[in-house]
Formats: structure tokens, sequence, C-alpha cells
């Protein structure tokens, strides 16, 4: 199920140089799990600009973006108490009922901030997750101590070892010894390939993909699964490992 | 006293609650927009584009962003004429009670005229759209929409399998439109849909290559609009065939003037995709507008523009 609602602006701050956060507050009953995305209408632009949920909770939802093109220097430039006309509860997520105890959250750059809200599920949900985060520099690296506020294990990989373990996840994965029995992942496309590649437990990947409408009306997004074609933005983002053609 | 004011038309015997259509390719089967609102309040609902075999589309990114409209390229994605009648329409009828617009689309003369004659058994489908205007396929789409020759021979290859009133979709991408939309008439039309997406492209400077993975793509929304009401215009005056508008409506007074310029219905396209409440909004707008601009009976106001 999925909503139209206006959500008021309470902070939009950066985190570093290129990424922001920014807390909404408004109806949040239709976000259902992780790994949504709610899709942003921005004065003047044609399109809505589609943002995963980084946490939410009965009054609030948090998004976090990468400053990338003229739609998000807009969205870096609001104030509190702008009102923006929002889709909600938008795309599958993420499937937390199986039996995996240990699974392992994997984010790279802007695909960090979904994991945040799975992670505290998954936690809830008694089990025991970890957490890699991805990025390509130090000053890069977002939410490293709200993790670690969860009371998990956090691993940082920077590709030029200015923090934590020098390369890519999977070397980071590798070099700390992770076990686990179920992945999730956000990233982009290469680093979700690498995770494929160098895992075989059960496992779910959440695409990126340039979209129209963002709930499954015009087919923009759509792409070839062993199960038929998908649409990332409404039988997506999230697949699972048995489905996905490279 | 409240006054009355009248929202209805009638397209070729087909009674219309009110003229706004959703358009197809920016509303699937309903079953997305459902989960907003009650379909009920639409006049008619014009479905996914659908050819004789199911087809995947074009290679992604299939989307790019304009001011005021977008390119897509998504290239007739649709499960195919078998799987619509067996599975979408029923479903469709089950969550959509007024007149539904089977889009039909096709790469050769055969595929148009068997998909319409397996259209025509379907009772559930009042109107037949036939798109001879795709710009996102090789080999047929747009190819038949461009030549008065040849959309009229698909024209008469479509009237010779069914009953049903037939619509010609066509290109805004000729040099006359009023030949072809004429010659569709003489071939035995019941009717003309104008018009489909503008041919378009976008680059991504800083990577130097095209947006859209197919280059180019049709091009709707806003920005269109003005294109619409002026081939609506050319046509409704040079044909004796209802119009129905297509193109940038996004508001009841979009709504109103392309009727004025000819269209006896309007369908609403890329304004969906943006805001999936739009096609209703537009409705229930309609009466406070028809008040505003004098108007009690929409119907009176077709092609009142001379």
């Amino acid at each position: 199920m999925y909503k139209r609602g206006i959500y008021t602006i309470v902070s939009n701050e950066p985190l570093t140089p290129a990424v922001y956060r920014m807390v909404l507050e408004g109806d949040t009953q239709y976000i259902t799990r992780s790994g949504q995305f709610v899709n942003i209408e921005l004065e003047g632009k044609f399109l809505r600009r589609p943002i995963s949920v980084c946490d939410y909770n009965e009054a609030t939802l948090t998004i976090i973006y990468k400053v990338v093109g003229r739609g998000t220097e807009q969205m870096r430039q609001m104030a509190a108490g702008t009102q923006l006309d929002i889709l909600t509860g938008l795309g599958n997520g993420f499937a937390t009922d199986n039996n995996a105890q240990r699974p392992l959250l994997v984010g790279g750059g802007v695909g960090v901030p979904p994991m945040y809200n799975l992670c505290k599920r998954l936690k809830s949900e008694g089990k025991q997750p970890r957490v890699v985060l991805g990025f390509n520099t130090a000053s890069e690296v977002f939410y490293k101590a709200e993790f670690e506020a969860l009371g998990v294990d956090v691993y940082v990989a920077t590709a030029d070892g200015s923090m934590g373990i020098k390369g890519f996840v999977t070397d980071a994965i590798r070099e700390a010894g992770i076990e686990f029995d179920y992945l999730y992942t956000c990233g982009p496309l290469p680093m979700l390939k690498a995770l494929y590649d160098a895992t075989d437990v059960p496992a779910e990947f959440s695409f990126e993909e340039r979209m129209g409408c963002g709930f499954g009306a015009c087919m923009g997004c759509t792409c070839k699964t062993k199960y038929g074609n998908k649409r990332i933005c409404k039988d997506g983002p999230v697949l699972k490992r048995e489905e996905i053609i490279w | 006293m409240v006054k009355h004011y009248d929202t209805s038309v009638e397209l070729c015997g087909v009674k219309l609650i009110n003229p706004v259509i959703p358009a197809s390719g920016t509303f699937g089967f309903g079953r997305e927009f459902a989960e907003y609102y009650d379909l009920d309040c639409l006049g008619a609902i014009s479905f996914k584009g659908t050819t004789r075999d199911a087809r995947f589309g074009n290679p992604t990114p299939r989307i790019a962003e304009c001011t005021s409209g977008l390119i897509n390229s998504v290239g007739l994605q649709n499960p195919g004429i078998d799987q619509v009648i067996a599975e979408e329409l029923p479903h469709l009828r089950q969550i959509f009670h007024n007149p539904i617009v089977a889009n039909i689309s096709g790469f050769s003369l055969e595929e148009y005229e068997e998909c319409c004659a397996k259209i025509d058994k379907e009772e559930q489908v009042e109107i037949i759209e036939v798109n001879v205007s795709c710009p996102n396929v090789h080999n047929g789409g747009m190819s038949f929409g461009t030549q008065p020759e040849s959309a009229a021979e698909v024209t008469r290859r479509v009237k010779a399998v069914t009953k049903k009133p037939v619509f010609i979709k066509l290109s805004p991408n000729v040099t006359d439109i009023v030949a072809i939309a004429k010659a569709c008439e003489e071939a035995g039309a019941d009717g003309i849909c104008l018009i489909n997406t503008l041919l378009g492209m976008r680059i991504d400077t800083m990577r130097r290559k095209p947006v859209i993975a197919n280059k180019m793509g049709g091009f709707s929304g806003d920005a269109i609009f003005p294109v619409a009401v002026r081939m609506v215009y050319q046509v409704a005056n040079a044909c004796n065939i209802p119009v129905m508008g297509c193109g940038g409506v996004s508001s009841a007074s979009d709504v109103i003037e392309m009727m004025m310029a000819g269209a006896t219905a309007v369908q609403v396209g890329a304004a969906n995709l943006k805001n999936p409440y739009a096609a209703k909004e537009i409705i229930e707008a309609l009466p406070k507008e028809m008040e505003r601009l004098g108007i009690e009976r929409l119907s009176d106001i077709i092609g009142i523009v001379k």
C-alpha cells in the first residue's frame, strides 16, 4: 500500500560535504518494510526524486541523500518548515521473515541508509546483524556511529584505506573473517555483483534504476529476472539472489 | 440551488460520464492506480499498448527528465494480447466499470489485424485505439502512421475485422497531420486520437552520451500541450469523425481548452506519472472550471473555436 502526503521538513543537515540527512514529519503508516523508498515532488521538476528511507517511526521519516544534480541541490537548500508532496510506501523492501540468525548488512555509499532501519528491525527481532559499510575515502564516511549505537559490530572499508580496512566491502568481509547466514545489501552495481560472486548464502540485493513514476505504471525501470520482467520501483528495488540476471 | 454541470460526452455511441481518459502507456491496466483511488470516476481507461507477442521493450535507462515533461523509450513492453485478454482485461473489469479503450500496436498489418480480431470478441472493450505512432520501435509502430497511405491501410484492415469503434492514434512527427487523419477517415476510421509523443533526445553532458539507452524517445508532458491543441484543432476542423485529444493535459482548464479546439474526449498521460491522482483531480476540478467559464454542458463546447 502506498499513498501521497504532505510532509514538513524538521531538519536538513550535512553528514559529509555532499551527503545530507533530512527528517520529515508526516504520515508514515504506509511504510511497512526496511528498504522501501519515497518519491519526492520538487518545484519546477517534472519527475519526482526517489530516495530510500533510512529510518522511520510513527511521526517522522528520515532520508539521506547525496547532492548529485539539480534536484538534490534544490533539496539541499530547503529549510526546516518547508512542506513537500511525497509518495510513501513505494517498493517491496527487504524481507526479514526468514530463519537467518546472523545476517550481514552491507551498504556502499548512498546505499548505506536503508541498512539502518533494517539493522534496527533485525535487532528487534532478536537476530544478530553485523554491518559492513563501504566508502571511497574517510571524508565520505557517515552513519558509522549511528550503527554502532544500535549495539552491532560495524566494519568500515575505504577504497583508499583512509579509514578502516583498505579496499572494498568484500575485502573487509574476508579480512575480518565475518561469518553470516544471510546477506542484505544496497550500493553501486559493481559492489552488488562482487558480493553476489563472493558469497553463497541466501541474499537480497537492492537495485537502482532511472525511474519515471516510481509506483509501477510507466514501465520505465523494468529489468529481466529469472522469474520474468520486474519493475525495479514496484516489484523491486530488492531482488533475491536466485532471481537476478547480471 | 446548486447548479448541475453536465460533464458527460458521447464517443461514437459510447457514453462517458466525463471526457477524461488516462492515456495508454501511463496507466498500465489500472492496477497501480486502483491502490490510490476508485477508478470509477474516470470517463474511460485506455490500457497499455498491446502487441501480438509479449515484449520486454527497450534497454534501460528508458526515462529522461525534461523541462515540463519527460522522454520515455519503454518500447511497448506488454504481456501480449492473449495474456491481456486472459488476465489483465478481466482484472481491469473488476476494478473499473466504465468503458475500456483497448490500445493495440503492431509491427505488421497482419499483427494489427490479428490483435483487433481478438479484441473484437471481448465484450469488456468498448473502443479500439490503434496505435500507428509509437516512436520507440523500429519497423512498425510509427512508420505506419507517418504516411497517409499506410495509415489508411492499417485502418481498412482493422475495420474489416471488428465492429467496435476504431480510433487511429496518430503521431505528431509528420509534416501534414491533416492528410493522414483524412486518409484514416476515408478508410473508415470512427475517430482519431492525437497526439502521441514527440520524438526527442537528451544528452548527459558529463558522460557525453545520450541519457536514454535507445538514444531517442517520445517526449510528453505539459510542454507538448500547445502542439497537441494545434493538431487537434487542425484535424477536428478537417474531419467529420470525433477526436480524442491527448498531449500535455494536466488540468481541468487544459481539458476544456482541448475540447474547444475540437476534442470530444481528452486523454491525460504524463501527468499521471508525476501525480498518481492527476486524472481524478482533473475530473473533480471540472465543474468549478465550467462554472468559471459559464459552461453548463461540456459537450456544448466541443470544437466551438473556429
